[in-house]
């Protein structure tokens, strides 16, 4: 597809000896984003890391245009440092101020908090922050909402809708229902072999 | 660079694991205790004491391996630093250099009073010092390199210290001959050691971590 920041063609992918799905095709332009439905196990993890290319396809080729931010279930923020500090040093590599972020993420209290410290919820956030700051074009998340309270749910919901709207891409896998206008689904137990 | 910065806040200053502090002080309690184990013999002592801080300083270069890789791969850091186009090659060299800093140049420090423990004599102290300057790299190359191989494992950390010793035995004949030789050949030979495990450590370690990722 022409102008596709996103997109797989006949992609298959195999976990041990097990093949979690094939012939599976993909098309993202600017602004759009897609959720990956189905229950667990199925390979949406798999096909997220895919995507971002750490882990090889078992066939098929991907093509992704831009940076990519992933965002999973594990924060990349050092447990035992304060969360300040963690979150400063990906500014450091992204190079870009993220105090806006963090006041909307309601982080700024707990920044003197060592991140092993932190709820489930609470960490997730600061991911969001993390990926906020990166910047990158395509995000791809990886269970978004786990652990957020309605709140914060609606806050990840807002956020995602504001990358797209200002040209960003997103992938979303997620068993849970995710609002986004315009949001496409794909169900990949329509590829499971 | 922030990578660089992070290790060295993290290894040398170290929370939990004690940092820098902590392998020196089991060096200095090991140079300590062996002349209590083999009595006050001054001879004995000078003639062998140098070869025990050269274990000493093997010992405590593998104290702090299960903390150097694992976490990172853990935590997910290594693939955000991918997706932002750091390679692990290159992490694991900012490692390398990183975990030498925290441990290197305080046991070169740690090696006088310990060389005063041991009854060294000027001559043997200073082979000793230009020894662990040209061995020890080596030794922080060969622990990252060990450390990346069995992060993900169970056991990983005394796996890591069973893989070090007998890989590092050419660093450690070479560079404890040096002083019964009282030669420069020896100190030439640590240090061609410590560059081939340097070489090989960026390119063996970077691939060891992009393989547990899976």
């Amino acid at each position: 597809m022409q102008g596709a920041v996103v997109s797989a063609t006949d992609l298959a992918c195999r976990r041990g000896d097990r093949l979690l799905f094939a012939g599976l095709s993909l098309a993202l332009g600017k602004g759009e984003a897609m959720q990956i439905a189905g229950h667990n196990g199925i390979g949406k993890s798999s096909l997220l890391r895919i995507l971002a290319g750490l882990a090889p396809a078992f066939e098929g080729t991907i093509a992704v245009d831009g940076a990519v931010g992933l965002l999973d279930e594990r924060p990349a923020l050092d447990p035992a440092l304060p969360l300040g500090r963690a979150l400063a040093f990906w500014q450091r590599l992204d190079g870009a101020g993220g105090e806006d972020h963090l006041r909307r993420l309601g982080l700024t209290t707990l920044l003197d908090v060592p991140v092993r410290y932190l709820s489930t919820g609470q960490k997730k956030r600061a991911a969001f922050a993390r990926l906020l700051g990166q910047g990158a074009k395509v995000w791809l998340l990886d269970e978004p909402l786990n652990g957020l309270d309605g709140h914060a749910v609606e806050l990840a919901e807002a956020i995602t809708a504001e990358h797209c709207a200002s040209g960003g891409v997103a992938v979303i896998a997620s068993h849970q229902p995710f609002r986004l206008p315009g949001l496409r689904t794909l169900h990949l137990s329509e590829f499971t072999a | 660079m922030a990578l660089l910065r992070r290790d060295l806040a993290r290894l040398l200053l170290g929370g939990r694991g004690g940092g820098a502090l902590l392998p020196v002080l089991f060096f200095l309690s090991v140079s300590m205790l062996y002349p209590f184990a083999v009595g006050p013999d001054a001879p004995l002592l000078a003639k062998t004491g140098g070869g025990v801080i050269w274990v000493a300083a093997l010992l405590a270069a593998i104290l702090p391996l299960d903390r150097l890789v694992e976490p990172d791969i853990e935590q997910g850091l290594f693939d955000q630093w991918v997706l932002r186009g750091i390679s692990e090659e290159l992490v694991i060299a900012v490692r390398v250099f990183a975990h030498w800093l925290s441990f290197g140049p305080p046991l070169m420090l740690a090696a006088l009073p310990a060389a005063a423990l041991l009854g060294l004599d000027g001559h043997s102290l200073r082979i000793v010092e230009i020894g662990l300057l040209a061995g020890t790299p080596g030794l922080a190359a060969l622990g990252v390199t060990v450390a990346a191989l069995t992060s993900g494992l169970r056991g990983g950390a005394a796996l890591s210290g069973l893989l070090v010793i007998p890989m590092a035995i050419p660093v450690l004949i070479f560079g404890a001959g040096s002083l019964g030789t009282g030669g420069e050949s020896g100190l030439a030979l640590t240090a061609a050691a410590s560059l081939v495990l340097i070489a090989i450590a960026p390119f063996a370690g970077g691939a060891a971590v992009r393989a547990s990722r899976g």
